[in-house]
Parts: structure tokens; C-alpha cells; sequence
């Protein structure tokens, strides 16, 4: 006789702990089975080095949402809040922003930016409100559908002719437009493109980018945090809160299928050959994966099979991690200019030509990068004295052309390594240890697909109604008892908990 | 600068030497790009030619897939409506498969050739459709339109002339069943399928062997009054048989741009092909939705007053006293062998239960004047050719 839950979750990534939370709140007994042996998923802190850590995927915090942290009554203790862009320039003279002022540019560019920022963020503001609801169907008579999509057209109509406009103007054109035609200083406009296409397969000429970039904005309107104790002491502290309402969490378990049974979810069977039943499978697990591998294709229609098959979730973004003797020396850098976010992006050309090389399966020979040194607000992740430096790194291509392996590996590290010293020139000699994941690693150690922060591109055939495919965007898939909680549905991945929070709320409304 | 050439005319059949051969009219169409006949010689004289004696029709152009592989049941009861579990080897099955909206792709033949092997064949083609139907199963799909030849035989008398052609044991072949044959050291399949509603059968062979299986067969029918045909006679004896034609009388979904263009299987009365004790297929879940709410069409069969064709038009039915519109015909004629004005339509439901009387809205000219006439029609159930012969194993001496 195998045990019975009311809902068993395939993943402890921050969605799965929220939604698993949530229903444990509810009174469902819950279940959360985590194939790794730390909960988390890419929001975790772990060591790379002996003595170092690092939050080895996401490594700041934007977009936590204020109703996932209300609902589950989150605490969480920051090492450092709302943190200083820098744009880093190789002649020292850099570029800062934080919020809507920006420093080290002309008094126009200080005025563009500012209206640029409000804009942006009134949009992010719209878009936020509809991040925390389930996204309605289109083309249905159901009410609650008609009145969510009515009150979208309303909310926008809402924001005054101009804005409206300027919405439906921008929301499908590219970041490089805006910028050339906004500011001069050609720094804030490598910048902001690099604040757009983070963790995207997508260069700032590319259609959409302005919508990732009101994405970023979304909760607290692009001010970056970072947790005392790395990412990880935000999904500690996620499933903490979901013990407490009393779901099971159970790691080093990895699922091999979802068991189904006359058409629908019946419950799971574990790698290590053990069944589980529950007549609710919630996978945090990415759509594709979920669909065709978990459940297998045969068990659901073939046009909906096709769609899946056609997500796109190719990721670009590297994590380098390097532990570090002490603070190498940047150009123009004081001392608490290390505990803030660093951004090597050039100018939009740089960052474009950084993307140029990954549409055809190579890495950018001059790559962009979003670097942080936590050690400096966070002595737990280094010994004394030493430092860990942790960056995202573009372009790094999911599918390699010709294939990933350690001298691949080692060849694009090096690069990474060349382009900090360009800015930082003693920074070799400060490298005790180096740690380079590729998209492929992240895939790997995370079970992120395609190595993709956010399960699926986030454009916008991807996106809202249309997430992870039309006509099943409401974290339940087209199987009885199956639904999703992770960043391939809506609204997206970033460490926000929306998508887990929205799927445990539409499952306590369906399955009552 | 070089011009290159690239062959647009139509393909041709391997019947088409034998065709051109017998051909009077130079009435030909294009079928799937092929190049098929319109009629020979005399449409009525064809069409007569399947009820009294036998007609031999070319349907090589037939869309046909070959699906095999150890997942080719799994995958063949995913796409159709109904249970290929009960249909055993040296089994055929007619088939409807839907879009995950319950709307129908296509109506087709299914064969089950041998164990785990399938021919599936239509009107339409469908290999993208197939091929995404194939993620996640292992089966191979393969178009062999044009490797397979094929003849309809129908008629009264095809029984005596296959038996003639020395395939023995042919009498003992159940409607809807397929066996095979040595022919000159090919296999010949024969299944006793067809689209006239009466006894017949279908020949199926490789394109080399086609002419040799056409001359043979011709000899043994000579006394049999074998006669070959052309689309219009058959399409005369499907109207009767009550079957209905894609594109004619309903819309494969992947044509149809507007909602409500498209039809369900129980819009085309064709709910016993939908079996929902199977826990998946296509269109399942939109067909369950479907039987809970209520469709919106309804296929009728009519039989009409007078003896004027009710071709393209209204069909009309009383609500309240008042006259109402209530759908449209799709297929219609005079049926010479039942004496009867027929007609296939469609209306919006609650109309046109069995038994109903509606009304039909018929135009015809007469030395240019238009004329109008509005027809009681009936509501009938059965098709309106039906003989027993068609069932009988083994069949009958004609």
C-alpha cells in the first residue's frame, strides 16, 4: 500500500516551494519531491571552492512578489537592498544608476532616463497586477475569463490616451530603438540593452526586448537585493514556511513519471521504483519536460503535443564564479562600489555583437556580463579576507555548434577572465579557483530546459495567455489532475513565486 | 541566364494507358494531381454499369499512408475516434480523426494489413497532421500514394469475375475484411470495401503489375459486363449509398478559417465512431464537451418530392407556424435506381429529427427561365441503397 497525498509537487525550485506551501496552508496534504539534495532549484547557495560559496544560479533578487511573501509570511534578511548599478567602462569613467536617477550622464540623458524609467515602470505596474492572476482563455464564454480580459483592456485604457499608445507602440519593438532614440551617452544605452536581454536569447535589436525589460521591472521597478546567506536563504526560508503549514519535503528523489490511470493523473512513480499516489501532480518541472517526458506524449492530443513541442527554452547565460585572494583592482572603483551590480554591456552595439556569434551556436568573443562580489556585504561565503565574485555571463549557447566539453569550457572561462581584465587587470592573479557553468551545466544541475532561467523564451508567443501554449495557460494541462507551477507557465521564471502562487490558488479553486 | 524547367502537369496512374485506351469524352479532372476521368463514355451508362453489373474505378490518386512500427496500435487509437483495438489483422475500418477542437480532419479507410502493420487512406493529405500525431511513439509513417495502385470493383457481378480471375477462396472474404493474393508473383491485396453502398470490392497491387491486373481482370469480366468508370457514376452511387465526401459535404477543420465551418463526428451522425471508454485520443476531450452541451448541426438524409434535383439549396422547416431557414443540402440528385429525389444536407439542431418533414427550396431552368419550387422533403435514417447482396457471404452468382 503506498502512501496518499492530496497533491504531490515534482520539484522544490522557489515555485514548487510556494505553490506546496500555499495548498499545505489550505489544508492538502502535500507532498514535494526534489531531485536534488538541497530545495531550491536555481535559487540555491552552495560551494564552489573550499571555504566559498555562491548562489550558483539566480544571484540577485528583483521581482520577489509582495503577495508570495504576504501569503506565506516570509521574513527574509538582506545583505544588501536596492544596490547601485555600474556600467562599467574600460577608461574608468562609469556610468551609475539606481531607480530613476543616473549618474555620470549628461543633465539630458538625467531627465530622459527619469521619464523613461517612470514609463516603464507605470507599464511594469499594469503588468505586475496581472502577474499574480491566472491569465484568462481566449475565446470562451466564461465569465471569470471575459471579466479578467476586460478588465486588462480597461487597466490599459486606464493609463490615458498617451500611455495606452505608448504601450501598444512599444511592447513589441526592440530595446536599441528606444535607447538610440531616448539618451546619447552610449554606456546607459549599452546598459539598459543589457538590463533587457539578460537571460534571453535575444540581441537588442530584437523584436520584444522591451517587454523583458518592463519584465525586470515588475515588482519594486528593477531595485536589486541581494539575501544575507546567498539565494539560497530565500528558498530556505520559502520551505520553511511550507513545513510550517505542513507539507512534506522530500529531496534526493527524483521522479521518473507521473503515473496515469484511465486518462488521468494518479500519482508518481520515483526513480527508485517507489509509487506515490495523489490524484494531483503539480510539476515544477519545465512544460516540455513535464509533458513529454514525465507524462509521455500518448497521453495527451496531438495538437496540443505539437504546440509543447515547439516551446523554445534555449538558454545563452553562463554562471562564473570565481573565488578570489582579495577584491581585484576595476579602474575608477571605490571600495563599496564592489557591493553594488556591475555591468560590463558597452555600448547597445557591444551587447548586440555579444548576441551575434549565439545565433549561430558560438559564444561571444567579447561577451556582456552582470557581476557581483556578495562576499563584500556577506562574510559567510568566503573566508576572511577572500572574496567570491559571482557574474551571469552572455552569449553562452544551450546547443554549442560544436559541442560542449572541458576545452570548450576552459576556452570560454578564459575569454570571461580576459574581458574582466580589460576592466580589472590584476584580476588573474587574484583567482584561487574558477567555476564556469554553461547553459548545458545548468541544465544539468538544476534541471533547468534548455539551460533557460525561465523554462521557455519569454517573448511574446510565449507569454500571458499564450504560456507555456494557447489554450492551456491556466496551470492546468489538458490531463485530469496535472498541472503546472514553474516558470514555463505564466508569468515566468526571475525568483518572482507568481507562478507558483497563481497555480496553487486555480488548483484550490478547480479541484474542490 | 538558364531557364529551368519544372514539370507542372498532371501526374498519371498506372491505369491511365488502359484509360486513354477506352476513352470517348476527353473529360478528365484533377484528383490529388492526378489525372482522372471524369467519365469514359457515358456518366448514366457507367453509373448503371455498378448497380446491374460491374464498374472498375482507378483510385491510385487515394491519399494512402503506410503506419508501422510497435507503437502503430497505440498511435493509430491516439488519432482516430474509435476502437482499433477491435479491429484484428485482415480487418478495415472507416475512420474519422479530429483536431484537438473535436473537429474533423478527415473521414478515411484504416487497414489493418498485418499485425501491427496499418494503411491508412483519404481524401486529403495529411502527413504533417501524422507526423506530429507520431511525437513520442515509435512508428514510421510512410506516404506511399503512388506505390500502390488501386481498383475499385463494384458492382453485382465483381464477386463472379474476382472469382473468375482464379482468386480462391475470395467467397469466403467478410465485408470490411482484406486478404492477400499471389498475382504473377506480386501480392495483390483485396478487400471488399467500396464507396458504391453495394457488393464490391478493392484491388490494391504495385504500379508494375497494374496493367497486367487490369488486362486479367478485364478478360475475366468480359462476360460479367465489366465496364470501367469515371468519378461522375460513382459519385452518383455514393450519394445513394448515403455516404458522405470531404470538402463536398463537410469541411476538413484544417480548410475552414471561420468558427462553426467545421463539423464534429456527431454533426455528421457518425457518433458510433466515438468511443469514449478509450481514455485518449484526439479530440476527446472537446467531443466529451460536445455530448454535455449539445452540437449544433445535424447531418439528414432527405427524401425529396417531385423529381427535380435539390442540389445547393435551403432547407427550410416550420417553427412556430412560421417558415424558417434551418441549413442547406450538400449533395443531391435523382437516384435512378430507387426512383427517388435524394439528398444529403445539413441543418442547425433541434431540426431534422428522423421522420421530420422539411421543406426544400429547389431552382431549375427551364429553356431560361428560373423556376422555383419548394419540395416537401423527409427525414430518413437508412441509406437509400441498401441491398442485402451487399452483406451476403458468400455473395451471390450474379
Amino acid at each position: 500500500m503506498s502512501e496518499r497525498f492530496d497533491a504531490i509537487l515534482i520539484g522544490a525550485g522557489h515555485n514548487g516551494l510556494v505553490c506546496a506551501g500555499l495548498l499545505a496552508k489550505a489544508g492538502k496534504r502535500v507532498l514535494v519531491l526534489e531531485a536534488n539534495d538541497q530545495v531550491g532549484g536555481a535559487a540555491v547557495t552552495r560551494p564552489f571552492a573550499d571555504g566559498y560559496s555562491v548562489s550558483s544560479c539566480a544571484h540577485l533578487l528583483y521581482q520577489l512578489q509582495p503577495a508570495v511573501s504576504k501569503d506565506l509570511g516570509l521574513k527574509l534578511d538582506y545583505a544588501a537592498k536596492k544596490m547601485e548599478t555600474i556600467a562599467l567602462a574600460e577608461s574608468g569613467n562609469h556610468i551609475r544608476y539606481s531607480g530613476s536617477e543616473v549618474d555620470g550622464v549628461s543633465d539630458e540623458d538625467k531627465k530622459s532616463y527619469k521619464a523613461f524609467h517612470k514609463r516603464m515602470s507605470g507599464f511594469a505596474d499594469l503588468l505586475q497586477k496581472y502577474f499574480n492572476k491566472t491569465p484568462p482563455r481566449l475565446g470562451t464564454k466564461d465569465k471569470k475569463d471575459l471579466f479578467t480580459l476586460a478588465q486588462l483592456g480597461f487597466d490599459v485604457r486606464r493609463m490615458g490616451k498617451t500611455e495606452m499608445r505608448e504601450l501598444l507602440r512599444l511592447i513589441g519593438i526592440n530595446i536599441f530603438d528606444e535607447t538610440e532614440e531616448r539618451f546619447s551617452n552610449p554606456a546607459l544605452k549599452g546598459a539598459v540593452s543589457l538590463d533587457a536581454v539578460l537571460g534571453t536569447h535575444l540581441g537588442p535589436r530584437s523584436p520584444n526586448t522591451i517587454m523583458t525589460y518592463i519584465y525586470r521591472l515588475c515588482a519594486g521597478h528593477g531595485a536589486v537585493s541581494l539575501p544575507s546567506g546567498g539565494m539560497g536563504s530565500v528558498t530556505q526560508a520559502i520551505a520553511q514556511a511550507a513545513r510550517d503549514n505542513g507539507a512534506v519535503i522530500r529531496t534526493g528523489v527524483r521522479v521518473k513519471r507521473v503515473v496515469v490511470d484511465n486518462g488521468r493523473v494518479a500519482g508518481v512513480e520515483t526513480e527508485g521504483g517507489e509509487t506515490l499516489e495523489s490524484w494531483i501532480v503539480v510539476s515544477n518541472a519545465g512544460p516540455k519536460t513535464t509533458v513529454m517526458d514525465l507524462v509521455q506524449t500518448r497521453h495527451f492530443e496531438t495538437g496540443f503535443i505539437r504546440r509543447v513541442n515547439n516551446i523554445r527554452a534555449k538558454g545563452n547565460a553562463a554562471k562564473l564564479h570565481l573565488a578570489l585572494d582579495g577584491l581585484p583592482s576595476f579602474k575608477g572603483l571605490e571600495k563599496k562600489d564592489y557591493g553594488q551590480r556591475l555591468l560590463i554591456a558597452g555600448d547597445s552595439d557591444y551587447v548586440e555583437r555579444a548576441f551575434n556569434p549565439a545565433k549561430y551556436g558560438r559564444c561571444s568573443t567579447e561577451p556582456v556580463m552582470e557581476i557581483t562580489f556578495p562576499s563584500v556585504h556577506d562574510k559567510s561565503l568566503a573566508p576572511p579576507g577572500k572574496h567570491v565574485m559571482s557574474a551571469i555571463v552572455q552569449y553562452v549557447p544551450y546547443g554549442l555548434h560544436d559541442g560542449w566539453d572541458e576545452s570548450a569550457k576552459e576556452a570560454f572561462k578564459q575569454t570571461a577572465i580576459n574581458t574582466l581584465a580589460k576592466y580589472a587587470p590584476d584580476i588573474a592573479d587574484k583567482i584561487t579557483a574558477a567555476e564556469l557553468l554553461t547553459p548545458l551545466d545548468l541544465e544539468n544541475e538544476f534541471n533547468l530546459p534548455g539551460g533557460h532561467w525561465h523554462h521557455g523564451e519569454l517573448t511574446l508567443d510565449q507569454f500571458l495567455f499564450v504560456r507555456p501554449v494557447g489554450g492551456a495557460a491556466q496551470y492546468a494541462m489538458p490531463l485530469d489532475g496535472l498541472y503546472l507551477c514553474g516558470a514555463g507557465a505564466h508569468p515566468g521564471g526571475g525568483v518572482m513565486g507568481a507562478a507558483g502562487r497563481n497555480a496553487a490558488r486555480e488548483i484550490l479553486s478547480r479541484e474542490k | 541566364m538558364t531557364i529551368h524547367e519544372v514539370p507542372q502537369k498532371r501526374l498519371t496512374t498506372p491505369f491511365y494507358p488502359r484509360l486513354t485506351e477506352l476513352d470517348r469524352l476527353n473529360n478528365w479532372h484533377s484528383w490529388k494531381g492526378y489525372t482522372s476521368t471524369d467519365a469514359l463514355y457515358d456518366p448514366e451508362l457507367e453509373y448503371f454499369a455498378i448497380r446491374n453489373s460491374t464498374g472498375v474505378f482507378d483510385l491510385s490518386p487515394m491519399t494512402k499512408y503506410r503506419i508501422t512500427g510497435p507503437d502503430s496500435l497505440d498511435y493509430i487509437n491516439r488519432l482516430v475516434t474509435r476502437d482499433m483495438n477491435k479491429i484484428k489483422p485482415g480487418r478495415v475500418a472507416y475512420a474519422v480523426w479530429c483536431n484537438d477542437q473535436g473537429q474533423i480532419i478527415d473521414d478515411g479507410t484504416i487497414f489493418h494489413l498485418r499485425e501491427g502493420e496499418y494503411r491508412l487512406c483519404s481524401q486529403e493529405r495529411h502527413l504533417p497532421w501524422l507526423v506530429s500525431a507520431a511525437i513520442g511513439f515509435d512508428v514510421s509513417i510512410v506516404e506511399e500514394t503512388a506505390e500502390v495502385a488501386g481498383l475499385a470493383v463494384q458492382g453485382p457481378t465483381s464477386f463472379s469475375i474476382l472469382r473468375t480471375l482464379g482468386l480462391s477462396g475470395i467467397e469466403e472474404l467478410k465485408p470490411f475484411g482484406l486478404t492477400h493474393f499471389d498475382f504473377e508473383g506480386s501480392e495483390l491485396m483485396v478487400s471488399r470495401t467500396g464507396f458504391t453502398g453495394d457488393l464490391g470490392y478493392e484491388l490494391w497491387i504495385e504500379p508494375a503489375k497494374a496493367l497486367a491486373l487490369w488486362d486479367a481482370l478485364f478478360e475475366a469480366g468480359k462476360l460479367y459486363g465489366i465496364t470501367a468508370i469515371g468519378t461522375h457514376a460513382l459519385e452518383m452511387a455514393r450519394i445513394e449509398a448515403g455516404y458522405i465526401a470531404a470538402v463536398t459535404d463537410f469541411l476538413p477543420a484544417e480548410l475552414t478559417v471561420r468558427s462553426g465551418r467545421s463539423r464534429s463526428p456527431f454533426e455528421l451522425g457518425l457518433d458510433w465512431l466515438v468511443d469514449f471508454k478509450k481514455p485518449t485520443f484526439n479530440g476527446r476531450r472537446a467531443l466529451a464537451e460536445e455530448k454535455r452541451r449539445g452540437s449544433n448541426w445535424r447531418l439528414v438524409k432527405l427524401d425529396i418530392d417531385g423529381n427535380k434535383p435539390a442540389n445547393h439549396s435551403y432547407i427550410y422547416t416550420k417553427k412556430n407556424g412560421k417558415r424558417i431557414q434551418a441549413g442547406f443540402t450538400t449533395s443531391a440528385m435523382w437516384s435512378p435506381v430507387c426512383k427517388q429525389n435524394i439528398a444529403i444536407g445539413t441543418v442547425n439542431t433541434p431540426y431534422g429529427n428522423v421522420g421530420d418533414t422539411m421543406q426544400v427550396e429547389i431552382y431549375y431552368q427551364r429553356e431560361m427561365l428560373w423556376t422555383r419550387v419548394m419540395a416537401d422533403a423527409v427525414v430518413v435514417d437508412k441509406p437509400f441503397w441498401d441491398p442485402a447482396r451487399r452483406r451476403a457471404t458468400p455473395p451471390g452468382n450474379y
